[in-house]
This record gives structure tokens, sequence and C-alpha cells, in this order.
């Protein structure tokens, strides 16, 4: 059985609004990275969001197994506990909360939904010491509001972090290349790579339209998006071969099956 | 004297009924405050700066003065509210009433006298003649005339030339309501010399299920570079009415902070004027509302910049709950020769239903051609992004927009440096809004400590 299986979803603005996701497929097994390519508005972004649940967008037809459970009707934060975890493409800034307390209680949720004792605060301080050494961070971290006045390469940063520290089944990370110089490109793709390798269980979904990002996360598969369906699967080698001739390749190779 | 008050009501019939004060000027601001009171009589929505703010309720109520209480229930408020030993001194009032059993003021700093104000017209006359009832307008603010008619009794608290002290003078105005709705009207005067520093906290507090006023009148008077940090907390019972104002007056270089916090009463009306009449001098006013139920709270604030190079900031934030309401309204006056004033004014409200209501209204008058004044007024509900953020890393809805709702307010609580005020508002909090105790400032401080 696969981590997670996406058949023939369907999803719109809620309100009968506009239809963004058409009738995605898609599996992904238990340690596995993959990536799903697309342009700007093909609904890459859109299948993130309706995964982790957010209520702006209608499920309209399809349907959704995680970890073997209905995603669909579980609400937002049943899904994280259950081990779906979203990185942002957009951060909210939250100032007035650390992101210590944020964290604990965030982790602290999800053992008590498994029926785990509560980690107490020298518990919890030695996991996020090790996350923290784990992805390099600096400790300063922890005791500034939940990305409140971050860099665009802090935030991200951050979203990774925390995917450390709540160590979800399947992190979905949502653009998270945006916006970053190569430096912090490096630092976050080390950081997912690391969050990878220290247990070797974990998936990821990397959802990007640049190719440069698979040049330090490896997928082990990659998928073309378009106008809200995956309309082409394959190996590491597709995101260079898009990079080269583009998506305008992909659609006319469609039309001409079509 | 032309009247508007009909002869019957019964702040009249009281006034006629008190004895005469022994000194003559006292008896003259009495009569000036009560004249001022009958021309002007019960504010009503027809006056600018009343629209928003019905006081029929009070001016339909007969009060009679507030009785004095003693007991267990009086000496377990007043335990309650106590600063206990964190305070320098404590005068305590029940129902408006001086209780000099339940005060203390040992631990005073040499320099600094703090009495209650029937003491102080014996022993420090002169002081009270030249500063009480001189700052307060009471022209333009008919409750605060009401005040003065009936001056008797409040605090002073005198800071004597470059005296200094750290810990806080607590005046603590409590009420426990008998059976008929009383009113007590408590008048505080604080006079800060040339340098000194001091922390003043007014408490006005009462329990909850019977109607009472409390209309109280402060007068601040910072002379060249004093420093003042003032809290005022409003924690009245739950049927309470309260009206004040307060009246500050800024010299040279003087520095006055206020954080006025309002939780408690069915209806609050306070008026906050600052007159910055020396150069250097600066203002900064934080206000804090947590309403709930159908409770209103009204706050007016006056930066009055009549000298140039003062700066003044003020932040006002609004939590509001159920069918609760609040209004800000915020003037700031520079007089032309008020150059190089800066002045910034900034209200953020959070409404956590969709029947709660926040009327909120900058006022700039601007005669100086060099100035920079700002304002800003944000009115919304909880950010349902943050909200979503929150929930997705499998925290609760409620849990969510609780602790969006306590870092809103914590933007304010974190500036109060009176540590028994920030433990006030934080229990409320937590009983309100389910603030947890790890996410308490000091708690919190005591955590990023162990994060080192």
């Amino acid at each position: 059985m696969s981590l997670l299986e996406v058949k023939n979803l369907h999803a719109e603005v809620a309100g009968g609004g506009r239809k963004i996701l058409k009738g995605v497929n898609l599996s992904i097994e238990k340690g596995e990275i993959h990536a799903i390519m697309g342009k700007n508005g093909s609904g890459k972004s859109t299948l993130c969001q309706v995964l982790a649940g957010r209520e702006v967008y209608t499920v309209t037809e399809g349907e959704v197994l995680f970890n073997g459970k209905d995603l669909l009707e579980q609400a937002p934060e049943e899904r994280a506990r259950e081990g779906l975890f979203l990185g942002f493409q957009y951060p909210v800034e939250i100032p007035g909360v650390s992101t210590s307390y944020f964290l604990k209680a965030a982790v602290n949720e999800t053992r008590k939904h498994h029926g785990l004792p509560e980690l107490d605060a020298m518990q919890f301080l030695k996991l996020v010491k090790e996350k923290m050494d784990l992805l390099h961070m600096d400790k300063s971290f922890m005791n500034r509001a939940i990305n409140e006045g971050f860099s665009g390469g802090e935030k991200k940063r951050n979203e990774v972090f925390q995917m450390a520290v709540v160590s979800p089944l399947l992190g979905l990370l949502d653009e998270t290349d945006s916006g970053l110089d190569i430096d912090a490109l490096k630092t976050v793709s080390h950081g997912v790579n690391a969050i990878h390798q220290s247990d070797k269980d974990k998936a990821i979904l990397l959802v990007t339209h640049y190719q440069r990002l698979l040049n330090y996360i490896v997928p082990d598969k990659v998928h073309v998006m378009i106008d809200g369906r995956i309309v082409k699967s394959g190996g590491k080698e597709l995101a260079l071969e898009l990079e080269e001739r583009g998506y305008d390749w992909v659609e006319n190779e469609i039309a001409a099956t079509a | 004297m032309t009247t508007v008050l009909e002869p019957t009501n019964s702040f009249v019939t009281s006034f006629e009924k008190v004895d005469g004060h022994r000194a003559a000027w006292v008896n003259e601001l009495r009569q000036r405050g009560m004249t001022a009171f009958c021309e002007a009589g019960f504010p009503t929505a027809k006056m600018e700066q009343w629209r928003d703010t019905n006081v029929s309720a009070i001016a339909q109520t007969h009060f009679v003065p507030a009785p004095t209480a003693t007991g267990k229930a009086v000496l377990q408020l007043a335990k309650q509210y106590s600063f206990g030993d964190t305070a320098a001194a404590e005068l305590v009032f029940i129902n408006g009433h001086f209780d000099p059993h339940l005060s203390t003021t040992s631990a005073l700093a040499k320099g600094i006298k703090v009495l209650s104000l029937e003491k102080a017209f014996e022993t420090e006359n002169v002081l009270l003649e030249k500063h009480l009832g001189k700052h307060a307008r009471i022209e333009q603010h008919p409750f605060a005339a009401l005040n003065t008619g009936f001056v008797h009794e409040g605090a002073l608290v005198h800071i004597a030339k470059g005296a200094i002290t750290e810990k806080p003078i607590h005046l603590l105005f409590l009420t426990i309501p008998g059976t008929e709705a009383a009113v007590s009207q408590p008048r505080v005067l604080v006079v800060a010399e040339e340098n000194s520093e001091s922390s003043i906290v007014e408490t006005y507090a009462g329990t909850d299920g019977s109607v009472y006023y409390t209309n109280a009148v402060t007068e601040i008077i910072a002379e060249r570079s004093a420093r003042i940090d003032h809290n005022k907390l409003q924690q009245e019972g739950n049927m309470a009415y309260h009206t004040a104002l307060m009246q500050v007056v800024l010299s040279e270089r003087a520095a006055f902070v206020s954080h006025s916090t309002s939780i408690g009463s069915k209806l609050t009306r306070n008026d906050l004027a600052v007159f910055m009449g020396g150069e250097f001098a600066e203002a900064t006013l934080n206000g804090l509302v947590l309403a709930k139920d159908e409770q209103h709270i009204d706050n007016h604030t006056f930066l009055q910049h009549e000298k140039a190079n003062c700066p003044s900031h003020e932040l006002y934030k609004h939590v509001l709950a159920d069918k609760s309401s609040a209004v800000f309204n915020g003037k700031i006056y520079v007089q032309k020769d008020a150059q190089k004033t800066d002045a910034k004014q900034t209200t953020k409200s959070l409404l956590l239903t969709n029947e709660a209501t926040m009327n909120s209204q900058p006022a700039l008058e601007i005669y100086a051609d060099d100035v920079k004044c700002t304002h800003g007024s944000t009115i919304g509900p909880v950010d349902p992004n943050a909200v979503f953020y929150l929930i997705s890393r499998g925290l609760s809805v409620a849990q969510a927009r609780h602790l969006m709702t306590y870092a809103f307010a914590a933007d304010i609580t974190r500036r109060i440096k009176v540590a028994p005020v920030r433990v006030r508002i934080e229990d409320f909090m937590t009983a309100q809004h389910g603030l947890p105790q790890d996410l308490r400032i000091t708690d919190q401080a005591r955590h990023d400590v162990a994060m080192q």
C-alpha cells in the first residue's frame, strides 16, 4: 500500500469558484522523494493546500488515502497529527509567539493523538537541539517570534526546521526554493536531505517550477502538472529534459496524442 | 446659575447634604465643579465627544454616596488585589473611603509622600491648593466636574525633587456594592518634582452582580525631567459604571508613560489628556481593552503638543469578544509653535465574533508646519491564514485562535513593567482566552533562558 494515494482528485475554489484540480492521480511510497513541476497556475500549490486541508478549496470528486486512511475526512490538524506536513510557500509571521512554544505545542498535540506522553521542557529541548545540529541552525531561532522579521531564506529554513522537529511521514514542500539565492537554496536543500537521510522512511513531495532545486535534492520521481492534471511522470532525468525543452514540449506532446 | 438638571437629581441632592470643608478654597472648588456639572448636565449622544457612548443609564440611576464596608468580603477582595511587598506603598480605599488598616506606606523612600487626601488636607494644604483642580478641565468633562463637586477622598502622591521609587506606589480603589446603587468619586493628585522617577498604579476593582458607579479624576504634574510610569487597571464588577478623567501636565524633558488596561465594568469611559507644556517632553500612551459579553469600553485620548521637539507614541489594542463594543478616539493637537513634533498613533482591534463592534477615530489638528504625525487603525478578525498555519502543524483551532489572541494582547502586556499588573491581565487571559501557563511573560522569559 502506498503512503499517499491520490485518485482522480478534483477541486475548486470554495463556493462554486474556479475549477483548479481536474483529476489528479499520484501515488507516493514510503521513503520516496517526488517532485511536481509545472508553470504558475497549473494547480501544483493548490494540490498541496487541498492535501493539507485548506478550507478555501472544495474537493468535488476523487479520493485520497494517506497511510491507509481517508485523508479528506480529516480536519487539517488531524492530518498534521497523522503525519502530513505542509511547508508553506509564504510562511505566516506571528509576532508574540515564540517558535519554541509553538513547536512544543505542535509536537505534543501529535504525541497525544498517538497516545504518547507529552514531552516536558527538558525532553523537548533535547529533541530541538538534535534537530538544530542536524540542520546547522542557530539556536536564537527558537526564541524569536514565529517568522517575525525573518528574511525569505530564514522563513524557508524555519519551515524545514519545523518539519525536522514534528517529523512527519510525508512533507509537502510548496515552492520551498522560491525567492532563495543560491546559498540559501543550498542550505535549505541540505536540510531536506539531512532529514531524509536521518530516516529513510520519510517521504517528500517537492513542488517547484525550477529544475535548479533538483540539482540539490535528487528526486526518485518527477511529475509534470498542466491545467490541474499530472500529464507526465518520469525519473529525475525528466526534470533536465523539461529544463532544456520547456513545458511547451510536454503540452505539444499531449496535444499530439489527444 | 442655569441648570439643565432636575433639582431632584440624586447628585444635586447629595451635594446639598455635603458638609462644608474647613478650607474655603475647597468649598469654592466644589462649588465650581457642581456649577460646571449643572450647566453641562449629563452628556448625551448629541455631543460630538459622546456620540458613541450612551451614559443615560448613569443619568437615570439614583446613586447614593457609597457607604463604607467592612468584614470578610472586604479583606478577601483587598488581599486578592494587593501588591503585597512588591509595592513601595499601597493605599486601599473601600467604596471610596480610605482604609488605614489595609494600607501601608512604611517602605517609602526618602522624599516620597503617599497620603490619603483627607490627611493631605491637614498637612499638605499649600501643595493641594496650588494643584488640586487646577489642571483637570472640568468645563469640557462633565463627569470630572461632578467629581470636583464632591472632592473629599482620594490620594496625594508627592515625589520630591530627585527622589526615586522603583517599586510601584499602588492606589487600590475597591468597591463592594451594598443594596443600594452607590457612587464613589475618588480624586488623585500626583506631583512629581524635577528629576524624580516614579511608578504609580491605580487599580479600580469591585465585585460582580450589583450596580455601582466609580467616577474618578486624576491630575498628574510632572515637573522638569521627571519620569513617571503610570498604570491604570480597571477591573470593576460586571455591572459597574466607570468614568474617569486623567489630566497630565508635562514640563520640559518630562517623560510620561501610561498603560491603561480595561477589563471589567459594564460601561467605561476613560478620558486621558496630556498637556505637553515643555520642550523635549515625551509621552507614551499604551492601552489594552479586553472586553466580553455586552461590555462597552470607550477610550478618548488627547495629546496636546504645545511646545517644540516633543515625541508622543500611542498604541491602543482591543480584544472584543461576544457582543462587546469599544470606542477609541485619539486626538492629537499640535500648536503652531510645536515644531518638530513627532506624534505616532496606532490602534489595532481584534474582533472575536461577528457581533463585536469597534469604533476607531483619529483626530489630528495640526497648526505647525514642520511636524511628523502619523496614525493608523486596523480592525479585523483573527487572521485565518495564521490560524491555518498553526493548525497545519497539529494545533487545534481553539488553541490557534487563543494563541493569536494572546499574542495580540501580549504586544501591550510585555511593555508593562509592573509585574502584578501583568499577572492580573494574564490571569484574565487564562480564564477567558485559554492562555497556557508557559506562555506567561515571566514564564516565557524563564523558558527562553533555558533555551539558551
